[in-house]
């Protein structure tokens, strides 16, 4: 909860914060997380879901979402109050931390552009995990902006799909989320 | 752990009877006839056939409120769960705890359009504090057992455990209700020290200070309403209630302001608007008691208790949240007070007290009973005033009658007072106090009706008689859905468009048609008799008291104003036009 109570009176502006979510993996999970989002009309930029410890059946949810200060502790509680969810975590805000995304994009192309898309994805970093003698397939990770400038790049040499993951995200240093 | 072999069915007997449920309301249907059978070969289970499962639900929220126990619900699938939704919506905005089964299809069923399925995990979801779909019988006592936990713990709620009939029939080993440590919803109810601290240091500074106190002073217990008295009459401070919390402060104290809000008293708004410290307990800054949120009590500092993280902060910017149990946070707060010796700037306080005072000279409830048609507010005073010494439990519909009786009842303690306060749900009023009566046969119950809200489960009536639970249906008949046409007079040019209340049932003849009493008053004259004639009656009775149509509900802060802009009467009504802003305000 925030301290200083003028915070959430002043400022109006919209801000994005990346969430992290520790929940019991168990049926409609899920559909509560992302019920509660459209139900309350808040905004999702990315969401990601994955069982991360089997053994404790627990998955983590990493959501990229933007609001006004009193809108993200809004949904901050209301995470916290859904009955499956252990900790709700705000990155943004609670220190330094990693985020990735990680990307497939399908490119076409023939000539010039394949020996274009092939040098831009050199700089890039992207691999190749697919490939004939009309299409590659690249595999990039990085944080989203990354991604989203070489798929512009991609776009007029030949892209034909594009497969995201949405946004992962951990705090750095040797603590991890408490369930 | 003990454990032995047990049907699905019979484990959820066993658990609701471990779960300290004497009584559950429900409709039977093919998806829950194996609890239908277990339940007919015990009686340690009360059932009570209510006619429509929204009933049901509303009557467990009246036996939750009146008892403070969880409400327990029995419905089939498909239709029957659907028919529950609007009871189960209604008991997650009023925060009220039941544990709602509800039947389903075989598991190897489920997603095949199969007779009467319905998803009703899916489409409980929203209006439920949580929910289970049970696809095995060994999850099934825990889960039974998980549900009550949940319904009753933090901030209250309705639970839906949804059972497919194959897990009914199953067998398998009950496990006994234990202690449960919830792996991941454990409430906060010890109020952070640091925060209570700041609380009582900011209340001591007070020079005009009001507490608010709402519904869930009423859900922590007993306890929290004396602890209020207590933290109140120590602090020599005002008081004022939300609609879900009368009854939460004795409503004939003299530091009592009566009701705040849309409705509300003078004194209450405008104290509420000009003090300097306010302490909101349990209440959680709704918009029929804001108004507009840019005008809302701009001066003052705010303390919040309340055991629901997302209550705070969300409407209204409060200056020191306290996570926690109402009683347990006041409990920490009067043993600081003491400690510290803390006392209220008396010369100030008795200032803020004069200006109340004046406030209060508005005389703001003042209404004229003059000439041979019966005034909607002489006729619940005069009931009030008829039946106070019963310390009866008043239930209402929605509407003016709603409104006036939370103006003109006064409850001197909690759990007496049940009304549809966050949804508005007419059809509330008569199954919510048919619960009351079931949980206390002796009691004097009273549903406190609309002509039009009653006729929406007057079905229920057939479950009174069937049940010998004499209610009192006392019904406002003004011939309109009166709070639909006052907004219609006040925003909308007098246009009365389906407000009228066309082609009603005689109501006396109605009662005895269902083996009831009837009774009529039209004459202000033979009013107080006919209430007593009503309350000498140890049978359900409907009394049908016809008033003036035309009156309207005051005092009233239009959609869109500040507290203080308040209306008092017909003649503010030219002042005051609502904003373009307000208009579009429910
Ligand atoms: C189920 C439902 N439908 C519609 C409404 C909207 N509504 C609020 S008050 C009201 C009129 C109630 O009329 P009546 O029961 O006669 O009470 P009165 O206001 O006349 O006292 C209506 C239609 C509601 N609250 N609930
Ligand atoms: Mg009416």
């Amino acid at each position: 909860m925030i301290d200083n109570p003028d915070i959430l009176r002043q400022q109006t502006h919209s801000e994005k914060r990346t969430i992290a979510v520790l929940v019991n993996n168990e049926p409609g999970v899920l559909a509560r997380v992302i019920g509660l989002f459209s139900g309350r009309g808040y905004n999702i930029e990315s969401l990601t879901v994955t069982e991360v410890d089997p053994e404790n059946r627990l998955s983590r949810i990493t959501v990229v979402t933007s609001g006004t200060p009193m809108i993200l502790e809004q949904i901050k509680a209301q995470l916290g109050r859904l009955v499956p969810v252990h900790t709700v975590s705000d990155l943004t805000v609670s220190g330094p931390y990693v985020e990735r995304e990680l990307a497939l994009i399908k490119v076409r192309g023939a000539g010039e552009k394949r020996v274009e898309a092939l040098r831009i994805a050199d700089i890039f970093k992207a691999r190749v995990v697919d490939a004939s003698h009309e299409h590659f397939v690249f595999e990039m990770t990085g944080k989203t902006d990354k991604l989203d400038a070489f798929v512009a790049l991609m776009r007029p040499l030949g892209l034909i799909d594009v497969s995201r993951t949405g946004v992962v995200a951990i705090q750095r240093g040797a603590e991890g989320l408490q369930a | 752990m003990s454990s032995e072999k047990m049907s699905g069915a019979e484990m959820v007997i066993q658990a609701l009877r471990d779960q300290g449920v004497d009584t559950i309301f429900g409709y039977p249907g093919g998806a829950v006839l194996p609890i239908y059978d277990a339940l007919f070969k015990q009686n340690s289970l009360r059932h009570i056939l209510v006619r429509h499962e929204q009933a049901a639900v509303h009557a467990a929220e009246g036996y939750a409120r009146s008892t403070g126990k969880v409400g327990a619900v029995l419905v089939t699938s498909g239709p029957g769960a659907t028919n529950a939704v609007t009871g189960l919506t209604d008991a997650l905005m009023d925060s009220i705890p039941i544990v709602c089964l509800t039947g389903q299809v075989p598991t190897h069923l489920i997603g095949n359009d199969a007779f009467q399925e319905a998803d009703t995990t899916g489409i409980t979801r929203p209006c439920t504090k949580h929910n289970y779909l049970v696809k095995t019988i060994e999850e099934l006592p825990r889960t039974m057992h998980e549900a009550f936990y949940v319904a009753r713990s933090g901030r209250p709620g309705p639970v839906v455990v949804d059972l497919p009939k194959d897990i009914l029939q199953a067998s398998g080993d009950y496990i006994e209700r234990e202690s449960i440590q919830h792996r991941s919803y454990n409430p906060q109810t010890t109020g952070d020290h640091r925060q209570v601290e700041q609380a009582v240091e900011i209340f001591a500074k007070a020079r005009k200070p009001i507490i608010y106190a709402g519904g869930g002073v009423i859900n922590s217990g007993d306890e929290a309403s004396e602890l209020l008295i207590e933290f109140t009459r120590m602090t020599g401070a005002p008081i004022t209630n939300t609609l879900m919390g009368l009854g939460a402060y004795p409503g004939t104290d003299p530091q009592f302001l009566g009701m705040l809000g849309m409705h509300g008293t003078y004194e209450a708004n405008h104290a509420m608007h000009d003090c300097d410290v306010m302490l909101a307990v349990g209440a959680r800054f709704d918009d029929r008691v804001t108004g507009r949120l840019t005008a809302f009590s701009p001066g003052s500092k705010k303390i919040q208790i309340d055991i629901d993280p997302s209550s705070i902060n969300k409407n209204v910017v409060v200056d020191v949240p306290v996570v926690g149990d109402v009683a347990e946070v006041l409990r920490a707060m009067i043993a600081m007070w003491k400690e510290r010796r803390h006392k209220l700037d008396k010369k100030a306080l008795d200032g803020w007290w004069e200006q109340i005072g004046a406030w209060r000279g508005r005389d703001c409830l003042h209404y004229e009973q003059k000439g041979e048609i019966i005034k909607p507010q002489y006729a619940i005073e005069r009931l009030y005033e008829l039946t106070k010494d019963q310390a009866p439990y008043i239930s209402t519909e929605v509407g003016q009658h709603q409104m006036w009786a939370a103006q003109f009842f006064k409850f001197n303690s909690p759990n007496r007072w049940m009304t549809s306060g966050g949804l508005g749900t007419m059809g509330y009023g008569l199954p919510a106090a048919m619960g009351v009566q079931v949980a206390h046969p002796d009691a004097l119950v009273i549903d406190v009706a609309g002509e039009a809200s009653i006729l929406m489960n007057m079905q229920e009536m057939s479950t009174l008689v069937q049940y010998r639970l004499p209610v009192k249906i006392f019904i406002v008949n003004n011939q309109w859905m009166g709070m639909v046409r006052q907004w219609q007079e006040l925003l909308h040019g007098e246009r009365y468009s389906e407000s009228y209340s066309d082609s009603l049932p005689d109501f006396v003849k109605l009662a005895e048609a269902y083996g009831a009493v009837g009774l009529r008053a039209t004459k202000p004259g033979e009013l107080d008799d006919k209430i007593k004639e009503m309350l000498d009656v140890r049978r359900p009775v409907i009394f049908d008291c016809c008033v003036d149509q035309t009156e309207n509900c005051f005092p009233m802060i239009p959609s869109g104003a500040a507290h203080n802009e308040m209306l008092l009467g017909p003649n503010d009504r030219a002042a005051s036009p609502v904003s373009e802003e307000g208009m579009v305000l429910v």
